[in-house]
């Protein structure tokens, strides 16, 4: 990339070139260039599975790339592992911290420098308390790393990275687990790191966050760079609509450095939108925008609801995941729930799944209450899941027939025993159907992603529910699950079943969804049918422009 | 060098590796029988082969694996359900008390009565036993590795308080209890040997636990509760309940093993009426995997190693001790061996090694 951006700086302290990276079917990072400054802060956006961790890992050691190169300080490296990381001034703040809690700060920020010599201690915390002040943390290095809080831990990692000399820092979520006033002192921090000439890259979901501290954010999606805009000039719902997908012309022309070509994201994203679907109103409207005309398609061709929620509240410690939800699917519609994840989308769905108590709110699914039922009662009501958790959702040791008659046991029983050639059947008819490439005695852990999304897709439709819930169908699949999966949305609708779809990919909502529902911090924000759903507009309600 | 998940296992797979497992063990525990001064094939052919070669022998083994294959099977069910059930032993010996106090009291029953009465009674002793664990784990989330093992010694105080108190046999004195009456003899299952009615009573419960564990939706609900709870939760499995439930039955179990001890072999109470079977129950489980047919093998394989160490010793004049070794070094072999069931080997160059996950 030949930006303009980077014509202001001298010499990049750490430089990615090209990186790729393949699991399998999936690049998880794909010709990702990125370069970080000296007394810079850019903070690298992306929903779930964008590949920001993958990238992490490649820059820190613990992932080869398949391709691409990492640079710091104008010198190609070749990192093998987090120690060749540190030696090349290369420091990580994880979510997850390393430190020994029974050990003073001291000892902790000593630890992973030292070897198996003698240790100064005198001199080790005199130089501690040094790098300590030279980012303003004021801690007693004498403390025992268990008596502090999560902030001040935070802090101790980021000192442990100064200690050996890093001169890039990078911050993994850094906010994830902060209280706000922790979050201040982090941004702080963060600031002194920047004037003492560190490059720091931010990782993060959190638009927020970014508009705060970041001179420069970089939106990773779907494992490509999909945007590198100056955070001064670049607006909240711009950079929610870069990350869940929705570029528009807009977008393009509000760019001060776009970092792919628009062409480039424009193959993007037409890659994205299936080709073999059966022509769906929703998809015609989709790509059609005829303002006036699709809000009367969609009431004309759904039904009844099959699934109502009422004034839906969730509550937990005092504070509300989910406030007043009132929604309905009906029958034969798909609607669409947006958002910018950790915005109550995956407390709904365990709310519907039946792991998650509702606090107050009714819950209907076809009709009949099951506000408070248990999971066997909402599936006989005719209730469809397919969670995000993939696997939290199958026993991995199991087989796939079993497996696939889990949630339907008794059905199976034939004088009290298992009529195992019925659940032979059952499987072999499921393979065939789904298209699952596995035998039915395999068991579950040994199969891809996309097939065990498929074991899961062919247990929630076996019972042919009423309304489905998923979230996340196509995270991790390749292109050709990816379209079945849409496929098998779509056919669902057209056989008169309502679909909950929760997803943080724009283009999957907008392709599949007649309806499409803004959730912003536990609420209801917008509601619209998606010829309107510009992701201009989502972008704004995503990013709470909608809120009172 | 690294682990890597099976994706089918092949039928040949289980029994090699046990056979590897076994060849292991004989030559590790041929260096201490060397030491104690006998030749390993000779010893190895008493602890296996010997107890088989006659039919007191046989008796002997069967009557050896009765309380074993209650232990064992008991330790499988709460296995199964992911609950780490440590305390069959406490359960076993509460089962024995139970079974002591009707049998002491109510000496004049007529064995149809008695000897139902008697099994009730264990059973009732051991899913007391097990009931405060279970609790303290589905109420409280108390680990019950802990408070099930931790249970084992008190209930071993128990069955001692009440030997030199209350229970201080009547008219030797002896820190033994009371016969218990003849009602409560259970009678010969296979006529002129020891082995008694409780080996039946074990089968018959294992039978029955076999069928539920791999036949019936029970059995598939045990299973991913125990292997993938969140995902059974997420199916409709109320997890907490079913382990609740399994840790009870695994309780009455354990303590039905302790009844037919006190009614086949000891007719009264003693401090010594379980010789570690519950401990021992956890070993026979886990190496049977979990399953009632390697439930039997086991015991049955135990049995016969703990009859052929007391001839062993007797013959060849080792301590009794080796026999013991033996039963552990197994343990270990096979457990290390099994993992071969789920994973295999794959070696690949060190330049590759980072390349994939």
């Amino acid at each position: 990339m030949t930006g303009g951006a980077t014509d202001t700086v001298a010499r990049p302290l750490l430089e990615l070139t090209g990186i790729t990276k393949r699991y399998g079917d999936l690049l998880a990072n794909d010709d990702v260039s990125l370069r970080v400054a000296p007394g810079e802060v850019v903070a690298m956006l992306g929903e779930n599975g964008a590949g920001k961790s993958t990238l992490m890992k490649v820059v820190y050691g613990l992932v080869r790339p398949d391709a691409g190169t990492v640079a710091v300080d104008g010198r190609p490296l070749d990192i093998s592992s987090p120690k060749d990381a540190m030696a090349a001034g290369i420091g990580m703040v994880t979510q997850e911290f390393s430190l020994v809690e029974t050990m003073t700060v001291t000892d902790n920020v000593a630890l992973s420098g030292t070897g198996l010599g003698r240790v100064d201690r005198a001199e080790t915390r005199r130089r501690v308390v040094e790098a300590m002040e030279r980012v303003g943390v004021s801690l007693d290095p004498d403390r025992l790393v268990g008596s502090l809080s999560i902030g001040e831990r935070q802090r101790v990692e980021i000192v442990k990275a100064l200690f050996h000399d890093c001169r890039v820092v990078i911050l993994d979520e850094p906010t994830a687990v902060l209280t706000p006033q922790d979050v201040r002192a982090l941004f702080e921090t963060v600031r002194r790191l920047r004037t003492a000439g560190l490059g720091i890259l931010v990782v993060s979901h959190k638009l927020r966050e970014v508009a705060e501290i970041s001179d420069r954010v970089v939106v990773l999606r779907r494992g490509r760079l999909v945007g590198d805009r100056v955070t001064a000039t670049v607006r909240d719902e711009e950079l929610a609509a870069l990350m869940m997908g929705g570029s528009t012309d807009e977008v393009a022309a509000a760019t001060a450095t776009p970092a792919a070509e628009p062409s480039e994201l424009e193959a993007a994203v037409g890659m994205e939108v299936p080709t073999d679907q059966p022509a769906a109103s929703a998809t015609t409207t989709a790509a059609s925008p005829t303002p006036g005309t699709t809000t009367g398609t969609t009431t004309g061709t759904t039904g009844e609801p099959v699934l109502r929620l009422t004034g839906l509240t969730v509550s937990r410690g005092g504070r509300d995941l989910l406030s007043g939800i009132d929604l309905a699917v009906r029958a034969g519609e798909i609607v669409g729930l947006a958002g910018v994840s950790g915005n109550g989308q995956t407390e709904l769905v365990e709310v519907l799944s039946g792991t998650l108590p509702v606090t107050s709110g009714t819950l209907e699914v076809d009709g009949q209450d099951v506000t408070s039922a248990d999971v066997g009662r909402r599936l006989a009501a005719g209730l469809g899941r397919l969670t995000e958790d993939r696997r939290g959702s199958v026993v991995p040791q199991m087989s796939v027939e079993q497996n696939l008659v889990l949630e339907d046991l008794p059905a199976y029983t034939r004088r009290g025993l298992l009529d195992r050639k019925a659940v032979r059947a059952h499987a072999e008819a499921m393979i065939e159907r789904f298209d699952i490439r596995a035998r039915p005695a395999d068991a579950v852990a040994t199969l891809s992603g996309g097939n065990m999304q498929k074991v899961l897709l062919a247990r929630a439709l076996a019972r042919r529910p009423r309304v489905l819930v998923v979230a996340q169908p196509t995270r991790g699949l390749d292109i050709g699950a990816y379209r079945y999966v849409h496929q098998q949305l779509d056919e669902l609708r057209t056989e008169g079943a309502g679909v909950l779809l929760v997803s943080e990919d724009l283009d999957e909502l907008r392709a599949l969804s007649d309806r499409v529902v803004v959730l912003f911090r536990g609420e209801v924000v917008g509601e619209m049918p998606v010829a309107e759903a510009s992701p201009d507009r989502l972008g704004v309600l995503m990013a709470g422009g909608g809120s009172s | 060098m690294k682990f890597v998940l099976r994706g089918h296992e092949p039928r040949w797979l289980a029994p090699v590796a046990v056979l590897v497992a076994v060849l292991v063990t004989l030559a590790l525990t041929a260096v201490p029988i060397r030491l104690a001064g006998a030749a390993p094939l000779a010893a190895y052919e008493r602890y296996l082969v010997t107890p088989l070669t006659s039919t007191s022998g046989l008796h002997e083994v069967l009557l050896t694996a009765t309380p074993l294959l209650f232990t064992g099977i008991a330790v499988a069910i709460a296995f199964r359900a992911g609950y780490w059930n440590i305390g069959a032993e406490g359960q076993f010996l509460l089962g024995a008390i139970g079974t002591t106090w009707v049998g002491t009291t109510f000496t004049d029953l007529p064995a149809p009565v008695a000897l139902p009465l008697g099994f009730l009674a264990g059973a009732a002793g051991g899913l007391l036993w097990a009931v405060v664990p279970a609790w303290l784990k589905r109420r409280a989330g108390i680990d019950e590795v802990v408070t099930t093992l931790l249970l084992n010694p008190v209930a071993l105080l128990v069955v001692q308080g009440l030997l030199n108190g209350p229970w201080r046999n009547s008219s030797s004195g002896f820190t033994d209890s009371d016969r218990l009456g003849s009602g409560f003899d259970l009678p010969a299952l296979i006529p002129d040997s020891r082995v008694h009615w409780g080996f039946g009573v074990a089968v018959v419960v294992i039978v029955v636990a076999g069928v539920v564990l791999a036949r019936t939706a029970t059995g598939v609900r045990i299973k991913a509760a125990g292997q993938a709870p969140r995902a059974a939760e997420f199916s409709g499995v109320d997890v907490g309940r079913l382990q609740w439930r399994c840790a009870l039955v695994s309780g009455a179990i354990a303590g039905l093993g302790g009844a037919s001890q006190v009614m086949g072999v000891q007719h009264q109470l003693t401090a010594g009426i379980s010789d570690g079977y519950g401990y021992t129950g956890v070993i026979v489980a886990t190496l049977g995997g979990l399953g009632a047919i390697g439930v039997v093998l086991v015991a049955l394989l135990l049995g016969d190693i703990s009859v052929g160490a007391q001839n062993v010793s007797l013959v060849l004049q080792v301590p009794a001790q080796l026999g013991a070794m033996f039963s552990a070094l197994l343990l270990l072999a096979v457990l290390s061996a099994m993992s071969w069931r789920r994973y295999r080997l794959q070696w690949r160059p060190r330049s590759r090694s980072g390349g994939s996950r």
